[in-house]
């Protein structure tokens, strides 16, 4: 016995390791990324807003299996509330994330109240139909939200009161790269929490669960809660960044495309949201420079190849070519 | 002795097919109760009226002297009302070990903990450690569910069962799916199960049945039709008669 115990511990990689690990390759990534394209920031600080959504998005679908097609509802109301506090005299970035945060988190909080209340296809037409009726609450109540002209002319602080949130966007992207390592630790370390295997656990078999005396909707509205507390972070930075808050962050578009990205890069990996959003919005970015009309062909080969050929998205993949490196295939891994 | 789980008349129907009528057992602490009866005798939908996966139109069930007729399935497990599933219900990508982690973690009520390590807490692994080792299921604990045997699996399903630190457990077919190599392990598991657990196994393989069991019920068109021990069984003229007339209707439909 005390052989096999030794055995595993050899097999089991050390957890604070792999979270350093993937915390400073998200880290470089991220600098790499500021160094090689400084004439590009305000874009990869899009990238980093929309990636935020995509990870929230991953909590939901990855790791509860609650398919979702109206995640925008969650990043839309982080932007919108962060535009608003911003334009009403609240200027400290950090703040206006946590509101961002805190309206994501209420949103997700009602949305997960709705949702849970259906299983399957209807609780995926529930979501198109919330983020629906938020995009036209949204345009609707114009004194509020700016209507189709959207929320403009909001001014942040600096900085730590001393970094502007100015034209070339060093700062914004910082901050941005900043937030995404903060939230990526802190959700890695959720979903290895007794309340992240819950959820796997409630993804794969809820009637297993239920035989263990555990009530799904508490477990699953809380994750409702901590995804939408992501979003609204991700649409607060968006707001800050680019000091416009419009319809489109809270649109049925944004959410298909999220849900595009996250099956690109493989879902219930959290890393697999952020190469599904680098790769999703890089080709948008140069095809779309090349040929504003046929860039979506492009991007519908690439993911019907990747269904092809890769069907647990980039991400699994890459952990299936690790598992045969390391020949642990049959080994727990996470 | 007051019976510890206690099901009395209970019945159900489905738009006028009466799948369940009038049963009643009682099962004291320490019992070791079989439930037979041939196909579609209406064993499932007995097991899910006990559990509470669905409702009952008349008759009570007890459990510790409660009336839990109306709990849901959650609420009667955390009340000592334990099941283990016919077909394994496990989750193929985790460990033995996690399954009774998370286990164990329920019963604690540490579960749904956002801010702790599932593997940190080091109680939750002692107590699971040695759930495991009572199964001897120590070798494969930390091997992927869905890389071990199906015996395997099988006794983990008790080992789940075991660390609810049930009052009543409801063995659905233990054996159920097992290889005959294999079904000495799991009787022995069963021969090991705790003095004072009242135990109602719902199971076909009569050698099983006769090992295991004090007292048996035989369960046919809905109904109790026998009750009383496992040697009486194979004499009772109705209990054969539901059996054999059962196999001839099967026998001319197939």
């Amino acid at each position: 016995m005390a052989e096999a115990s030794i055995r595993n511990a050899a097999t089991r990689p050390a957890p604070l390791l792999r979270d350093l690990l993937a915390l400073a390759l998200v880290a470089l990534g991220g600098l790499a990324g500021y160094l090689l394209f400084p004439d590009n920031l305000a874009f990869l600080t899009r990238l980093i807003s929309v990636a935020l959504l995509v990870l929230s998005l991953d909590l939901v679908v990855g790791y509860c299996g609650i398919a979702s097609l109206g995640q925008a509802s969650l990043y839309g109301a982080g932007a919108y509330a962060a535009g608003i506090a911003c334009l009403n005299g609240v200027t400290e970035p950090f703040l206006l994330v946590l509101i961002g945060a805190a309206a994501g988190a209420v949103t997700g909080l009602l949305m997960g109240a709705v949702m849970l209340r259906a299983h399957g296809l209807p609780q995926l037409v529930l979501s198109i139909a919330i983020v629906q009726l938020l995009h036209e609450a949204a345009n609707k109540a114009s004194w509020l939200t700016g209507g189709s002209d959207g929320l403009s002319g909001m001014i942040p602080a600096p900085l730590f009161g001393v970094f502007e949130f100015d034209l070339w966007g060093r700062s914004a992207y910082l901050f941005g790269l900043g937030l995404l390592l903060v939230v990526f630790a802190i959700l890695r370390l959720i979903v290895r929490s007794p309340f992240g295997m819950l959820c796997r656990g409630l993804k794969e078999d809820p009637l297993r669960i239920s035989a263990l005396g555990i009530y799904a909707f508490p477990v699953l509205l809380k994750m409702f809660v901590i995804s939408g507390a992501v979003a609204g972070t991700g649409g607060a930075l968006a707001a800050i960044a680019t000091q416009v808050v419009g319809l489109d962050s809270v649109s049925f578009e944004l959410s298909a495309n999220a849900l595009v990205m996250l099956v690109l890069g493989g879902i219930g990996h959290l890393y697999g949201a952020l190469i599904g959003t680098v790769i999703f919005m890089a080709l948008e970015h140069v095809v779309a420079a090349a040929n504003p009309f046929h860039w979506m062909t492009l991007v519908g080969a690439v993911l019907i190849a990747i269904v092809l050929f890769a069907p647990r998205g980039l991400s699994g993949t890459l952990d299936q070519f690790a598992g045969l490196l390391t020949r642990q295939g049959g080994r727990t891994g996470r | 002795m007051t019976p510890v789980f206690e099901v009395s008349r209970l019945s159900k129907e489905f738009g006028g097919l009466k799948v369940s009528r009038d049963i009643s057992l009682a099962l004291p602490e320490g019992e070791r109760l079989a439930l037979i009866g041939p196909n579609g005798a209406g064993k499932t939908t007995f097991v899910n009226l006990v559990t509470g996966r669905i409702r009952p139109n008349s008759g009570h069930v007890h459990l510790a002297g409660e009336d839990i007729t109306k709990l849901g399935p959650e609420q009667r497990v955390r009340r000592g009302l334990v099941r283990t599933f016919q077909v394994t219900r496990l989750f193929p990508d985790m460990t033995p070990e996690e399954h009774v982690i998370m286990t164990v973690l329920q019963r604690r009520g540490r579960a749904a903990r956002i801010l702790a390590r599932f593997h940190g807490d080091s109680e939750a692994a002692d107590e699971a450690a040695d759930v495991l080792a009572t199964l001897g299921l120590t070798e494969v604990a930390r091997r992927k569910v869905g890389a071990i045997a199906y015996g395997q699996q099988r006794l983990l399903e008790i080992a789940i069962a075991l660390a609810q630190r049930p009052k009543v457990l409801l063995l659905d077919e233990p054996a159920a799916g097992v290889p005959s190599s294999d079904t000495p392990r799991i009787e022995e598991a069963l021969g090991r199960l705790p003095a004072s657990l009242a135990v109602l196994m719902i199971e076909h393989d009569m050698d099983l049945v006769f090992r295991f069991a004090r007292r048996v019920v035989v369960l046919a068109a809905g109904a109790l039709i026998f009750e009383g021990p496992p040697a009486d069984v194979a004499r009772d003229p109705q209990v054969r008669e539901a059996y054999l007339g059962s196999y001839a209707h099967a026998g001319s439909q197939a």
